[in-house]
């Protein structure tokens, strides 16, 4: 079947496809393109490649066991994707959630940010030739999943963040690894401002390159680093201040072209900032107290106790053991029953405990939010992340739509392009950020 | 307080058209007729409310009920700082709706997903096609009444 620009195009003109296998085309889109030499004439954007029915597959779930779906959308910052899906259903229920939960929250989704926009642009950058502050991005990514893997026991598919809180403590040594992600970030940075700032061959294809007018940007629903690039001021942690956002000191840095230096210059600002919120978010962090720790026992001899009698002291656990000590839970996962997994030494110790587990798990039962709909949104890597889910009071969401920050901006790629050489569509698409699991869904 | 004010207003302006006005978890929600959405959207963009952003549009299929779908519209307003929900319910047999491409740009994706996902039709859309689904693609897989791991029937091969 002939696409639009099929029937459209000039006779004269070549048709050339960009994608969806092309090294340039991190996430498989494909652009057509109408050339007129190496001038694009007219162009077309077919996405929908990796369509997996996200949505449909969330209204069979439970709310609890679409979780790691979310970390599947923006696979470059999944704790952000967790963070938008967990706080919607939180608005539902009306959740209070602790606050060295909602610190540790700050300090992962602004970790995924940084990582989200230094993938971004190591690839821009590698695209333009730029290799090494391809390598350089790549090596401060490593620092800061090692945090997120040491946190949350995985790099890409976290699940971490849940329904009343975060699934685990840190780790004893958290801070110190933290602290030296931030500084090996920094480094980067620097460096890679030294390498890209004022560099001949990456200014000639991004400055005035795909110029956005603050106009259209809004009209195309662009929001994140993409709508500030442009000038407008629109970040959603000011706008609609969530967790501890608005007693964290932080600014919105915003650009004046709207091209796609600009959106390079605003992601590299905004990393700045992102540092700048987790230092304050680990300075406030509340610490949990340790003596919790001192008295637990081994699990073997908890469970040889528990043969015999209910144990009554902590076990030592892993923090990032699923369902960690019940003494634990406190600083973590809200206290209003029946939002969170229960305790495992519940679970396996006694009836009660196996009784609230399987009610957790089984069908019919676990979270159940009121009828209703809800909106809420999160500032995700691209922009705002939405969620938009309908309840109907069961077990599994009547409905549940994403608002992806990455359609609305790729929906705008033909405009950018058009008049353009074929060579700007590799430095522009790569300042979308275009992520296929989120664009999409 | 503000809030309340355009809610009343709407109320007085298009009094017809509105069946609905209330506030749900901190979101102002409006339940529409499909005729009055242009007109109402138009209103809402323009000067002094300035909800210039379409944020979302999506669509909820409850399957048994009659109007069986509805239309999800959520606004934003830069200036004001504030969202709007906007909710009009489509009947089965007539199911289309006023196109809002002449207004957003993006419109243009959204209303593409939507009729791709729930076969709803836009009146004015410029290029109303399938956007994740691929052409041959049976039914709408967003509806209630199109089972989860339904088979899709072999395309030919392109010549």
């Amino acid at each position: 079947m002939a696409t639009r620009i099929q029937k459209e195009a000039r006779p004269d003109t070549m048709l050339l496809n960009m994608g969806p296998s092309h090294p340039a085309m991190h996430g498989t889109i494909r652009i057509m393109l109408e050339l007129d030499g190496e001038r694009i004439l007219n162009s077309e954007v077919e996405v929908g490649y990796l369509h997996r029915g996200f949505e449909k597959q969330c209204e069979n779930r439970t709310y609890f066991n679409l979780l790691p779906y979310t970390d599947r959308l923006n696979y470059v910052s999944p704790l952000i994707n967790n963070l938008g899906y967990v706080m919607t259903i939180e608005k539902m229920l009306g959740v209070e959630v602790p606050q060295r939960a909602q610190y540790i929250r700050v300090i992962m989704s602004e970790l995924s940010r940084i990582s989200d926009h230094l993938t971004c642009l190591a690839a821009m950058a590698m695209e333009c030739g730029a290799f090494t502050v391809f390598l350089y991005k790549m090596k401060a990514r490593e620092f800061i999943w090692d945090v997120i893997e040491q946190t949350t026991g995985a790099r890409m598919t976290t699940s971490y963040i849940r329904i009343g809180g975060v699934r685990a403590d840190l780790e004893p040594n958290f801070a110190a690894a933290l602290e030296k992600a931030i500084k090996e970030t920094r480094l980067v940075l620097k460096d890679v401002h030294g390498l890209l700032d004022k560099n001949k061959i990456f200014l000639n294809r991004t400055r005035d390159v795909a110029v956005m007018t603050p106009e259209n940007a809004i009209a195309y629903g662009w929001t994140g680093p993409c709508l500030r690039s442009t000038g407008v001021y629109y970040d959603v942690r000011k706008a609609h201040p969530y967790l501890t956002y608005d007693r964290l000191s932080f600014e919105v840095p915003l650009g004046e072209r709207g091209d796609n230096f600009d959106r390079y210059m605003v992601r590299m600002k905004e990393m700045d900032q992102s540092l700048r919120i987790i230092e304050q978010a680990a300075q406030y962090l509340p610490r949990t107290p340790d003596e919790v720790m001192a008295q637990a026992v081994e699990p073997a001899e908890a469970i040889k106790a528990s043969r015999q009698k209910k144990v009554r002291v902590g076990i030592k656990l892993s923090p990032n053991l699923e369902g960690s000590e019940k003494d634990k839970y406190k600083g973590i996962l809200s206290a209003s029953k029946g939002y969170a997994v229960p305790a495992k030494e519940d679970t396996y110790t006694s009836i009660e405990g196996l009784i609230k587990h399987f009610k957790f798990f089984m069908r019919g039962h676990g979270i159940r939010p009121p009828k209703g709909e809800v909106y809420f949104s999160v500032e995700g890597g691209n922009g705002e992340l939405g969620y938009y889910i309908v309840s109907d009071g069961t077990d599994r969401p009547y409905r549940l739509h994403l608002r992806a920050p990455c359609f609305h901006i790729v929906a705008a790629l033909e405009h950018l392009i058009k008049g353009r050489y074929v060579a700007d569509v590799i430095p522009t698409f790569g300042s979308m950020n275009m992520i296929g699991g989120e664009l999409d869904r | 307080m503000e809030e309340k004010k355009i809610l009343v207003l709407l109320r007085q302006m298009f009094a017809g058209e509105i069946k609905n006005v209330s506030t749900t978890l901190g979101d102002d929600v409006l339940v529409i007729d499909k005729e009055a959405l242009l007109p109402l959207v138009k209103f809402l963009n323009n000067k002094p409310h300035e909800y210039n952003m379409l944020l979302d549009l999506t669509c909820v299929d409850y399957m048994g009920e009659e109007p069986r779908f509805e239309m999800v519209y959520h606004l934003f307003s830069l200036s004001q700082n504030k969202r709007i929900r906007i909710k009009a319910r489509l009947r089965e047999k007539d199911l289309s709706i006023a196109s809002l491409t002449t207004i957003w740009k993006n419109a243009n994706w959204l209303e593409r997903e939507i009729f791709d996902l729930f076969g709803v039709h836009f009146e004015g859309h410029p290029d109303l096609r399938r956007i994740f689904m691929y052409d041959g693609f049976e039914g709408n897989p967003l509806r209630k009444d199109y089972p989860l791991r339904k088979r899709q029937p072999r395309i030919r091969l392109r010549k």
